[in-house]
């Protein structure tokens, strides 16, 4: 199973075991020390982000808290397509739709006023009513290649919206389901002040919850992605005839695939939906499943790190564009429509220059500096 | 180094790290709060003032809409020009949204936090003020005059910050269906009805008076570019006169589907789907090229509210024909750029009725106080109160011949519910010679 072609992140995390003996330096030191485990490791780098989100989050300004809660739960469901495309091999055109389960089920079970069941609750019951849904769309899935398979998430896309504007006495229509935004709890407040002495307006509170889901996420799919189950998926996508003689069903292996990433986007519409505090049809068009698969290959297909990336890139670029516009002159509608030329420049120069995603191409730098470090002796066989 | 000292090291660095963290941070919340301090007002200073807008300037909802802003700031440019209101330039920011609701929070965000707006001006849409309709109210921004017909903008008790702009659908369906009973008492009538909010409140109002002579009511939903159904039913049904609450393109589609079917109704449309220039592009490109322009909506009814650019002659529209001159971008002074300043031009009645040193508290009771008694280009006024945020109170019935509209009733004015339809009071407001409404009498 372990080939050259084996992705950048499972390299990265088996290096230590398949370089063989230690090596000596300091980064081997560090090495060293790391827990042994697998979520260990990854347990540790989680904790270390979640230090990162802390600091960011207290130092930067109520905006820039809302742009990475916005980030977070773009992040939260490119990871989970980037495991099924860029691991298992099946494209998705239709996490958008799966991202609106997630903040309708959010909508309707938070209540109007936020009455309803608790947030966390509530979040993982929108992750289980997404999950089954990706059950039913996995089965199909499964049985569909290449264009078939982006056709018929594409239907999902397109219909599911359609179904809020059907029963619009339930779900809202055209103008959308009102979610109740939850109020700060008066523990996280005063933790939040306690480290840093700043007050935690509902903003940030909503940046350090979708973070906080996105961490876990993380660390559970790069655990996944390690193991047997990730071995597993990445034997399907390379060679189905192969996968199967070794005694692997497509079938059953594609649907989980298919259920794990729908999981994720319930919660990221989940995130969305109190984020946004609103699920209305215009909010999970067509544009944002394709934003998705966009952020996952700008990022780098099949790397948690590049579905972040890319979710930063999908947030963060439009604004600067616009702003980069009008300081250059432009009027408001001029500099508006630059965002979305920028976005395609990007898009169309990392497929022709990068087509490994920004990730491909640092592990690709990474990996000829250590090279040419060492010499050509201590060259990796993976 | 021994799996035992490595243990131990690590519960050192556990222990090192909650040392910093506890010495590093506040530990806890000093006795007596310091929230009670009045906040510095937000977005203005003793020369400027700054408001924000979201508009669809990218994406399906952008033809027209996108014009909205840009009427906008050509008059806050002309304001500017001639020295601001008190002494304060207005300084007019507006973002796309691309009509999704879900940007509409972000750009929202990024204008009250980060741009720190003073006020929103003219956000629009119904799904995307929705919103952030509660975001605004709990922020305590002042959201003036929403771009959109809606009647959710029109709930002072629950939404104090929020105040609609144009006349609601519910009054413009009462007096659609007044003119129908009293001008078409034989007429069968059939309902084209977007299926949300929009279509309801016109049907509500329409119904006040045709509920006999209506014989089909068909809804389309919007995304959805096959209205074949829905027309065919109409016919089906003999309507021979069709009432239309319906967003620009689907007055255009509608109308191909009826030159398809050769089904020849009298139609009427809202106010929001019968742009005659609008509609003519539309046309030519759904039918790509056969219709060219907007002949096909020759004797359709409306109604208005506003003067357009058909009527060169409207005082109003030569001021605005000026402003845009002298201050507005590329193209033509349109429709939608006369609305735009039309919003402009009330927030600037906003802003002076404030007084000198306008907060975001003063502005929202200066609005209530004396909103009802501002005067512009708007047929109607408006039902400003302490308890009301309601828009223009009225609209005209007008026929659409050969590009422009005439009249067919004087103006007529109204209140949701069962309040009566009455002609309008007063004369049209003329405009002040230089453009910039006079600042009311001090009380």
């Amino acid at each position: 199973m372990s080939q050259q072609t084996d992705e950048p992140a499972a390299a990265q995390a088996s290096s230590p075991v398949a370089t063989g003996a230690p090596r000596p330096g300091p980064l081997a030191a560090v090495r060293r020390r790391l827990p042994r485990s697998t979520f260990g490791r990854h347990a540790l780098v989680v904790l270390l982000a979640l230090v990162a989100v802390v600091l960011v989050l207290e130092l930067t300004s109520p905006f820039r808290n809302s742009q990475f809660a916005t980030m977070s739960y773009y992040a939260i469901a490119a990871a989970g397509l980037t495991v099924l495309t860029g691991l298992n091999g099946q494209i998705s055109l239709g996490h958008g739709a799966l991202m609106a389960v997630g903040a309708y089920t959010t909508g309707l079970l938070l209540g109007d006023d936020g009455t309803g069941l608790p947030l966390l609750l509530v979040m993982v019951i929108a992750a289980a009513v997404t999950a089954l849904v990706g059950a039913v769309v996995g089965a199909a899935a499964a049985r569909l290649h290449g264009p078939y398979l982006a056709g018929a998430t594409l239907a999902l896309a397109v219909a599911v919206p359609g179904l809020a504007i059907y029963f619009d006495h339930t779900l809202g229509g055209e103008q959308g389901l009102p979610v109740a935004s939850p109020d700060v709890p008066d523990w996280f407040a005063d933790a939040v002040y306690f480290l840093s002495a700043n007050e935690t307006p509902t903003a940030k509170y909503l940046a350090y919850l979708g973070w906080g889901t996105l961490l876990v996420v993380l660390l559970l799919l790069a655990n996944l992605m390690a193991g047997r189950i990730g071995r597993v998926w990445r034997a399907v996508r390379d060679d189905e005839v192969a996968a199967e003689l070794a005694g692997i069903r497509l079938g059953r292996v594609r649907v989980l695939a298919f259920v794990v990433s729908a999981v994720c986007a319930g919660l990221a519409g989940s995130v969305l939906g109190v984020v946004v505090r609103l699920a209305a049809p215009s909010g999970f068009t067509i544009v944002l499943s394709l934003g998705l698969l966009t952020a996952v290959v700008v990022g780098g297909l099949g790397s948690l790190e590049g579905a972040l990336l890319g979710s930063a890139l999908l947030v963060f670029l439009p604004p600067a564009v616009t702003n980069l516009g009008i300081g250059a002159g432009l009027d408001g509608t001029q500099a508006a429509q630059l965002a979305p030329f920028v976005y395609g420049v990007v898009l169309v120069l990392v497929m022709l220059l990068a087509p490994s995603g920004a990730v491909g191409v640092v592990k690709k730098l990474w990996n000829r500096s250590r090279t040419n470090r060492r010499g050509p002796s201590t060259r990796r066989t993976g | 180094m021994t799996r035992r000292s490595r243990r131990s090291a690590l519960a050192a660095a556990a222990v090192a790290a909650a040392v910093v963290l506890s010495a590093c941070g506040a530990g806890g919340r000093p006795d007596g709060g310091s929230g009670t301090d009045a906040a510095p007002a937000v977005g203005i200073t003793d020369t400027s003032v700054k408001i924000g807008a979201h508009f669809p300037l990218t994406g399906v909802a952008a033809p027209g809409y996108s014009e909205i802003p840009t009427g906008a700031k050509a008059y806050f440019d002309f304001v500017n020009a001639a020295g601001g209101i008190n002494g304060r330039t207005i300084d007019y920011v507006f973002r796309d949204d691309a009509y999704n609701p879900t940007q509409t929070s972000q750009v929202v965000n990024e204008l009250v936090l980060q741009d720190q707006v003073f006020a929103l001006l003219g956000g629009l849409g119904t799904p995307t003020h929705s919103a952030v309709l509660d975001y605004l109210n709990s922020e305590g921004v002042p959201d003036l005059f929403v771009s959109s017909g809606s009647l959710l903008w029109d709930q002072p008790a629950k939404n104090p910050q929020t105040f609609g702009w144009q006349p609601d659908y519910e009054i413009e369906g009462k007096i659609v269906g007044q003119y129908v009973a009293q001008n078409f008492p034989q007429a069968k009538v059939g309902l084209f009805l977007q299926d949300d909010d929009f279509g309801r409140d016109g049907e509500l109002g329409a119904r006040r008076f045709l509920d006999k002579q209506i014989v089909a009511a068909e809804r389309y939903t919007p995304g959805n570019t096959d209205v074949a159904p829905q027309i065919a039913a109409l016919q089906a049904a003999g309507a021979d006169l069709v009432i239309g609450f319906n967003v620009p393109s689907y007055t255009a589609l509608s109308q191909l589907q009826s030159l398809r079917l050769n089904y020849k109704p009298q139609w009427i449309y809202s106010n929001v789907g019968s742009d005659p220039g609008l509609v003519g592009s539309l046309l030519a490109r759904f039918s790509e090229g056969a219709v060219t322009d907007a002949g096909l909506l020759d004797g359709v009814i409306t109604t208005e509210y506003l003067p357009g650019v058909d009527a060169p002659d409207d005082p109003w529209v030569q001021l605005f024909q000026r402003v845009w001159d002298e201050h507005g971008g590329d193209g033509e002074l349109t429709n939608y750029r006369i609305y735009g300043m039309s919003q402009a031009y009330t927030f600037v009645q906003a802003l002076q009725a404030a007084g000198a040193d306008p907060t975001r508290e003063s502005i929202v009771a200066a609005v209530e106080r004396s909103g009802a008694q501002f005067q512009g280009p708007w047929v109607a006024p408006f039902r400003y109160s302490a308890d009301r945020h309601a828009g223009v109170s009225g609209v005209e019935v007008a026929r659409i011949t050969g590009g422009t509209t005439e009249s067919l009733t004087p103006v007529l004015v109204t209140d949701n519910g069962d309040a009566p339809i009455t002609e309008a009071t007063g004369e049209p407001a003329a405009p002040p010679a230089n453009g910039i409404p006079a600042a009311p009498p001090a009380g």
